[in-house]
């Protein structure tokens, strides 16, 4: 465990877990890493000095014409924006924009950013009116202005944007989309709400993910406000944003994944940056008072039984516009070869524990993947290896919602028969939430 | 033609003379080739060279960097010890540590405590250095006090087990591999006017090695607390048949938290010849179990050169294989040219186990060889029992009492 925070920012500790011993001619080193951050959002959200004049939040709510359907959705659109925009922090920046085919921010409307004081929240819920359904779907357009918007006010740290859709995103080309995205990561954090079963949980993962955000479905548009109190009271409790896990390796080692894995999976290895020899940044976005955990596999060089070496040094880092980075905190994995069977063999509960929520998470996909695809046989088998790995390892919330799905008919061995009358929300609230994690039961 | 004309040091740019031949301030040569003290000291990698270090790790190749206890000798007036990390094992697990003390008297005394941590525990390293810093502590201090070696003895174990299970409880969390409370096993030697006391708990062990081994028989002066010998003490299975399972060296003695009803071992004895005693850890007797055999190993001139026997034995265990960490220690025994305070009796009538002061199971001297065949050449004097009619060594007072509670 090391922590090298200074006293007045969050402090960041780092537990590495593994088994460090391999057999002859072993080359794959696993570990879970831990990260913690406290003493950054411990206020709850109240303002602590300066810091609410360091975030910036852009509230996006798509306001196609489907958003009338029924009449209720709009409604509790506009009141769960209400109810974010309470939750503001006076000093922090923030603005509205209505998602349709086009983007329009509705408040403040001059293409920058307002500061939450008791006024400005007042003008912004009058604004809401003009949130009014009529148009189509271009998520990639909102993106986009969200993006313009946050550069008008460079100087916040913390850069949060919300976003709801009811649909998919069929009036520009997944081409579109991408673009957007590519040119918003990095500059902006993001969580997506999916309301109603219209829209596709793919699609909006694949923003959530880019923007290192959460996704989740919100089925009843009268559950909307409780989940966007929710979501600004997280936002606002940020206290460090564009952290980096660097991790660290020897000549002739190889990053084999980066995962995070708890709260939720979601792989990281693609967003690799190279910094230096052999060091490479993959982003982890802001943190408040939270725990992560991720999974580090790293291919390294066999060598001889008796031999020790540093796998990967892991560490959080927060980069500096001049190119220097603060090292917050930092764990070593190691790897020993040894030729003792009994230490080699040993199997590190954390890094199975990991290992078999990924699966859980993968099962779950390709199972609904396949019952959509009509291939009933491995969505049977899937679903039902899902089951069993959701119940041993006490993923309670996941396998509840799978018995939503399917019928369980023996949990431990995975046996399970479909249901008739599946609920798309039920299907979906399933896809949805499906990379949620638990950590390991003590 | 000339070297070129130099106006200041190479090294630490100090103005020079035109006739300097070093440098004033650093002592450079400024004439010739380079000489050892010229060149820059810089640590560099074993591995692959890579001057790039940090906290112990090689930053180009990630190999673990050596360690202080990869390899360590100490040497005082009276006793030498090595210990080395062997070629199997990442660290060195073992521990020791050599001292001198001194009675009230002026009586000077030296003594050597070595322990191995038990590798199935939590941090065995930290075991063995806590119990050796404790138990050699302990050991000076008794002794200073005026207390008998065989008393300063049995305190030192507790003092050792003491500081090793309270380890268990310091509040480090389980590195998540094991749960074992920290463990090691415990030999330490006490030689002073005469009189060696050994005290040991565990497979740790020691060895008297006459100078003369013709006249007199090296022997094992302890007794494991290992599954096999326990089965053979309680006559439960044949020596050869103990020693072939696989349970053999499981070991039934350690120091630590996890230790039920703990069980040192003393034994003293008076030296009527001059030898060496050594104690080891398991690292060096696997390669040569029975006492002939170890001996055979140890230079006729051991007493004189105790750092050098030491150094050798260590050598010979890492040319073995060095499967374990090794770690021994050499402690030049001169018989007492006045006779000594203490009664004597002879070695050859069975010494009385540590836990069992009625128990009649001999030392088991020169044993054959249990798994390493004997050296090519010039194999030691075949296992036989003593023979009491030239008996090496006298034995006081095998004394065996529990610590206190």
């Amino acid at each position: 465990m090391a922590s090298l925070s200074k006293p007045d920012a969050p402090r960041f500790d780092v537990d590495v877990f593994q088994n460090e011993y391999l057999a002859q001619g072993s080359q794959e080193v696993n570990a879970i890493v831990t990260v913690t951050a406290t003493g950054g959002g411990t206020s709850g959200g109240r303002p602590i000095g300066a810091a609410g004049a360091d975030a910036a939040v852009v509230l996006v709510i798509d306001c196609s014409g489907s958003m009338e359907y029924p009449a209720t959705k709009m409604r509790d659109a506009r009141g769960a924006t209400a109810a974010a925009v309470d939750e503001l922090r006076d000093g922090v920046a923030f603005a509205v924009v209505a998602g349709t085919h086009q983007a329009v921010d509705v408040f403040p409307g001059n293409g920058r950013l307002a500061v939450a004081d008791r006024s400005t929240r007042e003008q912004a819920k009058l604004a809401l009116r003009r949130l009014d359904p009529s148009g189509g779907t271009a998520i990639g357009t909102w993106i986009a202005r969200a993006q313009q918007l946050f550069a008008s006010r460079p100087e916040a740290s913390i850069r949060h944007a919300v976003l709801l859709t009811d649909g998919r995103n069929e009036h520009e080309k997944p081409a579109d989309l991408q673009r957007a995205l590519d040119a918003a990561t990095g500059c902006f954090t993001a969580d997506c709400r999916g309301v109603g079963t219209d829209w596709e949980v793919a699609e909006l993962r694949k923003v959530s993910s880019a923007l290192l955000g959460t996704v989740d479905i919100v089925a009843e548009s009268s559950g909307l406000a409780e989940d966007f109190r929710a979501m600004m009271t997280a936002a606002m409790g940020k206290q460090v944003a564009d952290v980096a896990l660097r991790v660290w390796t020897p000549v002739g080692a190889r990053v084999k994944f980066v995962k995070q894995a708890a709260p939720a999976v979601e792989d990281l290895t693609g967003r690799r940056t190279d910094t230096g020899p052999r060091a490479g940044d993959y982003p982890t976005g802001s943190w408040g008072d939270e725990s992560r955990d991720y999974h580090v596999c790293v291919e390294v060089p066999a060598a001889a039984v008796g031999s020790e070496m540093l796998a990967a040094r892991i560490s959080l880092v927060l980069p500096h516009p001049d190119g220097t980075a603060e090292v917050l905190g930092q764990g070593l994995v190691r790897a020993v070869w040894t030729d003792d069977l009994a230490s080699s063999t040993r199997i590190n509960p954390q890094v199975a524990h990991y290992t078999g929520q990924a699966e859980l998470a993968d099962s779950i996909r390709v199972g609904l993947e396949a019952h959509r695809a009509g291939d009933l046989e491995l969505a049977g088998a899937k679903l039902g290896a899902a089951v069993r790995l959701a119940y041993t390892s006490g993923n309670e919330g996941t396998l509840k919602l799978l018995r939503k799905v399917v019928d369980v008919v023996d949990e431990r061995e995975g046996t399970v028969r479909f249901r008739k009358n599946v609920s798309e929300a039920d299907s979906m609230t399933l896809e949805t939430r499906s990379t949620k994690t638990v950590r390991v039961k003590k | 033609m000339s070297m070129p004309q130099q106006t200041e040091c190479p090294n630490c740019a100090e103005p020079l003379g035109s006739q300097d031949a070093f440098c004033g301030a650093c002592g450079t040569s400024l004439t010739g080739p380079p000489t050892l003290r010229d060149l820059p000291v810089v640590p560099s990698c074993p591995h692959c060279g890579s001057a790039e270090l940090a906290d112990g790790w090689c930053q180009q190749c990630g190999q673990a960097q050596p360690r202080e206890r990869d390899h360590q000798e100490l040497e005082l007036t009276g006793v030498a010890a090595v210990s080395d990390r062997g070629l199997r094992h990442h660290r060195n697990e073992d521990a020791f540590t050599v001292a001198t003390a001194e009675g009230p008297g002026g009586t000077p005394a030296v003594l050597a405590v070595v322990c191995d941590g038990v590798s199935s525990s939590s941090r065995p390293d930290e075991a063995s250095a806590t119990a050796v810093t404790a138990a050699a502590d302990s050991l000076v201090a008794a002794l200073a006090a005026g207390r008998e070696p065989g008393q300063a003895m049995r305190e030192a174990i507790g003092a050792a087990n003491r500081a090793v299970t309270a380890l268990a409880h310091d509040g480090t969390a389980p590195d998540g591999r094991h749960h074992n409370a920290p463990a090691c096993t415990y030999v330490s030697a006490v030689s002073s006017g005469g009189l060696v006391t050994i005290g040991w708990v565990g497979d740790t062990r020691a060895y008297w090695i006459p100078d003369d081994r013709e006249a007199a028989e090296p022997y094992r002066l302890t007794e494991d607390d290992s599954w096999a010998a326990r089965m053979v003490a309680a006559k439960l299975m044949a020596e050869a048949e103990a020693y072939a399972d696989p349970r053999a060296h499981a070991i039934t003695g350690w120091l630590g938290a996890d230790a039920e009803d703990l069980d040192p071992h003393t034994v003293s004895f008076t030296p009527h010849v001059p030898g060496v005693l050594l104690i080891c850890t398991d690292g060096l007797w696997n390669y040569a179990e029975a006492a002939t055999d170890l001996a055979f190993f140890v230079r006729a001139d051991a007493r004189t050169e105790p750092l050098s026997t030491a150094q050798e034995l260590v050598r010979f265990a890492v040319e073995r294989g060095g499967h374990d960490n090794i770690t021994v220690a050499v402690l030049p025994i001169d018989p007492p040219t006045a006779p000594t305070a203490h009664d004597t009796t002879l070695l050859d009538v069975p010494l009385p186990r540590a836990a069992d002061p009625d128990a009649t199971v001999p030392l088991r001297p020169a044993a054959p060889p249990v798994a390493v065949p004997p050296p090519p050449a010039a194999p030691p004097a075949p296992a036989a029992p003593p023979a009491p009619a030239a008996p090496p060594v006298a034995v006081p007072t095998a004394v065996a009492a529990p610590v206190e509670d």
